[in-house]
């Protein structure tokens, strides 16, 4: 995968918003931005309540993504431009899990709702219309997802990487800082983890640094490109930013995302727990 | 026609609540710390839209919601110092807090 590949400017979005077998979709948490304007055509996942199961703490199965994206209007062979909020963590999220159903082709817009509208591009707000489809994914791929059991056995072995803020990773927060703080998980990081915050992969406007920056600021923070690599943060989102960066645009091998990540890890009887800025002992 | 819900200040998923709700009983300030305020333009008026942007005492980013239609904008960070730091159409601006527990209050003004 290369950035050619996988990311598109707002630029291109804006030239290519009627182009067929295009399919703009916006992915949050919270669908409020949504309704109250968003790329014209686009259509809405919502986070929560269409990508994870009511029921069980698990993504949607199979089945279920199947007559979502059915339900949508998005059919196997469309090319999926993923956007939203909160610098694209929930986009990236989707990205993500759409590479772990198997869709040919996704795309991340570069930038996300903020540079859009911080271009003053222009947003609507009428819902699209769009034919079901039948759509059919793969089983996932789970060469792309880690489970907590992977997290514990790559301490001290592989490139784990923590993507929180440094104040989550020390352990002098529980969470992103506009969220209150009580919380249920022990605080601190992952014994060995490194932390690399996702922020240091992007711009201001919320676009992805260039490919070298990038590459200069995984390789100054320690990671061992001879090394498999997990990236982890709260509840997975963010981390799947990272694990486009380090996938989808570098191009390095075996990147899992861990998307259980610290409030599954932090809840966990009897695991290690480092605390302070440093990565710890194994 | 039902009638639109505000999303709860919860934890469980990572989005910025509602930035106009009013804090939650939940919310202990005996033990939060809680950034809050307005971001307004040069002439005083608030900016809705705006998004701002919580940095740590070495810069880096922490946090970031997007303001209120009256400009508003709230963090739950720790006692300690902090920069805000605010984008929008109508240009960028910065303000610094020394934060203590319970509620914390500031503008920041944007310019271009």
């Amino acid at each position: 995968m290369s950035r050619d590949s996988s990311l598109v400017s707002a630029d291109w979005a804006e030239k290519n918003l009627n182009t067929p077998g295009v399919v703009f979709v916006e992915v949050d948490e919270d669908t409020t931005a949504y309704d109250g304007g968003h790329i014209a055509g686009a259509v809405k996942l919502d986070w929560r309540q269409d990508l994870q199961d009511p029921v069980r703490r698990d993504f949607v199965n199979k089945q279920q993504f199947e007559a979502l994206l059915s339900s949508r209007g998005i059919a196997n062979n469309d090319t999926v431009v993923l956007y939203g909020g909160n610098n694209n963590w929930f986009a990236a999220y989707a990205y993500w899990y759409f590479t772990l159903y198997g869709h040919g082709d996704v795309k991340l817009l570069d930038g996300g709702r903020k540079k859009w509208e911080l271009d003053a591009r222009p947003l609507v707000k009428d819902l699209p219309q769009r034919e079901a489809t039948q759509y059919s994914a793969k089983d996932q791929d789970l060469s792309i997802r880690a489970f907590r059991d992977d997290a514990v056995r790559a301490i001290g072995v592989q490139n784990l990487v923590d993507v929180r803020s440094p104040d989550e990773y020390a352990g002098r927060l529980l969470a992103p800082a506009h969220l209150p703080q009580e919380q249920a998980q022990r605080a601190g990081h992952i014994p060995t983890a490194l932390s690399v915050p996702w922020s240091k992969a992007a711009n201001e406007d919320g676009t992805f640094k260039s490919d070298d920056e990038l590459r200069t600021i995984y390789g100054d923070a320690g990671l061992d490109d001879s090394k498999d690599t997990i990236a982890y943060c709260r509840i997975g989102e963010r981390s799947s930013h990272t694990w486009f960066v380090l996938q989808e645009l570098l191009g390095k091998k075996n990147v899992k995302n861990y998307d259980g990540s610290w409030t599954e890890y932090g809840s966990l009887v009897g695991v290690p727990v480092a605390l302070g800025d440093e990565p710890g002992e194994a | 026609m039902t009638t639109p819900i505000a999303p709860p200040v919860t934890a469980d998923g990572c989005a910025a609540p509602d930035q106009a709700a009013p804090l939650p009983l939940s919310v202990d300030l005996e033990k939060e710390t809680v950034i809050t305020g307005i971001v307004l333009a040069e002439g005083g008026d608030p900016v809705a839209g705006a998004y701002v942007r919580l940095l740590d005492r070495s810069g880096e980013f922490t946090a970031e919601v997007v303001t209120s239609p009256a400009g508003q904008f709230r963090f739950f960070a720790a006692p300690g110092t902090w920069t805000l730091r605010a984008l929008s159409r109508f240009g960028n601006g910065d303000a610094q807090v020394t934060a203590e527990r319970g509620v914390n209050q500031l503008s920041v003004t944007v310019s271009s």
